[in-house]
């Protein structure tokens, strides 16, 4: 993890009608994958300003910081006994689902904000996952596919929610660590930070940051899809290679 | 010790796969078999996407039966002509298998049709084994004749059929024709599972062709390592799903699991050697059956959409 958070570049626009300007700078926006990656952690560091118009608000700021990893087509099945056996037999689409979320919070999101504001703008892993358009709706209850959904990610650790992850350094400076477990896939990464005051969002950024495969890594992926046969070739011809050599190793008899 | 792996895009314990890798091939060594079925569903438990598991695996049952084969050539216990013939029948009997599994997949069976068929393979196969072993156990223990050695003109029916072939090696002369139809069968098993079929045809050229033990694995061998030659290229043209750091570890760890293991296998006394190749193939279809039959702890599994482009 590099800092290099010290050069906040501007990044958010304010609404008009809203007097705080939000500022986000990512530690990293390039993290790189090579032979000992075991997963990395980015820094999000962010500062509210406000112009000289506006008055102090009383109860402070708070944030909630929103990671979506590279999109999936993730499928949900669910088994069910048929006579002595048990088979998939349900199951539920999830045509759009990132393939890691992570949502960090300054306080508990249900104090942040209201209910029907964290439906309507999708704020917390269950507003994200509880949306409408989040399943292949089929018109019937789809509660548990959904629960289930969570439960499966979660235990992978690639969907968590923190809900004391953002941390304010002074009323007006907050960060956050983004800790990216290591089979997190490689691929673009949103990050969402909204600011709010007395339950409702006063600004919004979106930045991004990539998860990409280098050196050796990177040619090998890359052989693999541009030289399928050569690969595949290759790979066969080191394999009769290593049984040759240990049948010269160990000849004995 | 952690080495990220470029194709499964996860990071692995080096040493922890080198062992799988001498585990698994031990056991190949020694009972002459490929020894995918026991390292597709280890490779998966790991976390390794399933279709990078059954691709990878290919490349250390290639490395593993390369070297049973130059083993076998040069204690001349390899039936290079049987070999052949079961070779070509295991082709068309992939290309079988392959036409089935797209079937089963568009009926949305899949999953159905592969646990189903491992189970009633490995109980069918392990149990008649086992029974086998346990008659001959008893047999030898009542002091009793052992089983009647072959002698010349006691064949079973069906090798009197047409087209009968001489295959020195293996002290065996018949019609091809249910040599053929058993590699059309290995090899659409094989197909359909992601496996080379080894543990049916070991038993099947011990039980119904009495071909001699040593001739068998040798044999087996060769017959594995032309077919995942193939599956191996293909998976990678395909399905690019062969991780060739992951496939090197397990190339190193199972070519010095081999080794001991066909030592290992020399040094059993034949009855012991058709024992535990029973138990151990019961076990793996005890364990799936188990997998059909008992309440799943977690009810709901997730899963990539496959999409064809």
């Amino acid at each position: 993890m590099r800092i290099a958070a010290a050069l906040l570049i501007l990044l958010g626009l304010a609404t008009p009608s809203i007097a705080e300007t939000l500022i986000t700078s990512l530690s990293n926006h390039r993290v790189l994958i090579n032979s000992n990656y075991t997963g990395t952690s980015i820094a999000i560091f962010g500062a509210i300003e406000r112009d000289a118009q506006t008055v102090a608000r009383a109860s402070g700021y708070d944030v909630v910081v929103t990671v979506r990893g590279p999109r999936q087509f993730l499928v949900v099945r669910e088994k069910s006994r048929v006579g002595p056996v048990w088979l998939n037999r349900e199951q539920q689409k999830f045509p759009m689902a990132p393939a890691y979320l992570n949502v960090l919070a300054s306080r508990p999101i249900s104090e942040i904000t209201t209910d029907a504001l964290r439906q309507r703008q999708k704020i917390g892993l269950h507003a994200i996952i509880d949306a409408p358009d989040f399943t292949n709706d089929r018109g019937q209850s789809d509660e548990r596919f959904r629960d289930a959904f969570l439960r499966l990610k979660a235990r992978e650790g690639l969907y968590l929610e923190d809900e004391r992850g953002a941390t304010f350094l002074t009323p007006n400076i907050f960060r956050a660590s983004i800790s990216l477990p290591a089979i997190a896939p490689p691929g673009g990464y949103d990050v969402e930070v909204a600011l709010f005051a007395d339950t409702v969002i006063l600004a919004r950024t979106l930045t991004h940051f990539e998860l990409v495969k280098t050196g050796f890594e990177q040619r090998v992926g890359e052989a693999a899809r541009d030289w399928r046969l050569i690969y595949g070739l290759f790979t066969a011809l080191i394999a009769v290679f290593f049984g040759w050599t240990a049948s010269v190793i160990f000849r004995r008899d | 010790m952690q080495i990220y792996l470029p194709i499964a895009e996860m990071p692995v314990n080096v040493l922890l796969i080198l062992a799988m890798g001498a585990a698994v091939g031990f056991i190949s060594g020694m009972f002459g078999i490929g020894g995918g079925f026991l390292m597709t569903p280890l490779l998966i438990f790991l976390g390794i996407p399933p279709a990078v598991a059954v691709a990878t695996q290919t490349a250390q049952i290639v490395a593993s039966s390369t070297t049973s084969v130059l083993g076998a050539v040069r204690r001349n216990a390899l039936d290079l002509k049987l070999g052949s013939v079961m070779v070509f029948g295991g082709l068309i009997g992939s290309v079988l298998g392959v036409w089935f599994f797209a079937a089963a997949r568009r009926a949305g069976q899949l999953d159905l049709v592969i646990v189903v068929s491992y189970v009633t393979l490995f109980m069918v196969v392990g149990g008649l084994m086992l029974k086998e072993s346990v008659r001959e156990f008893w047999t030898n223990r009542n002091g009793g004749p052992t089983r009647p050695r072959r002698r010349g003109g006691q064949h079973a029916p069906y090798l009197f059929w047409p087209l009968r072939m001489r295959f020195y090696r293996s002290k065996l002369y018949g019609s091809v024709i249910p040599i053929l139809g058993l590699a059309l069968f290995i090899g659409f098993a094989g197909a359909l599972l992601g496996i080379g079929g080894g543990f049916i045809m070991v038993p099947a050229l011990l039980y119904i062709f009495r071909v001699p033990t040593t001739v068998v694995v040798g044999t087996s061998q060769f017959q594995i390592i032309c077919t995942t030659l193939v599956a191996l290229v293909l998976h990678a043209v395909a399905n690019q799903a062969v991780d060739i750091v992951l496939a090197l570890l397990l190339i190193v760890g199972g070519v010095f699991g081999a080794q001991f293991g066909a030592r290992a296998g020399r040094n059993l006394k034949a009855d012991l050697f058709r024992f535990l190749l029973a138990v151990l193939l019961l076990a793996v279809g005890l364990r799936f059956a188990l997998e059909l039959t008992v309440k799943p702890e977690e009810r709901f599994s997730i899963a990539v959409q496959e999409t064809r482009p």
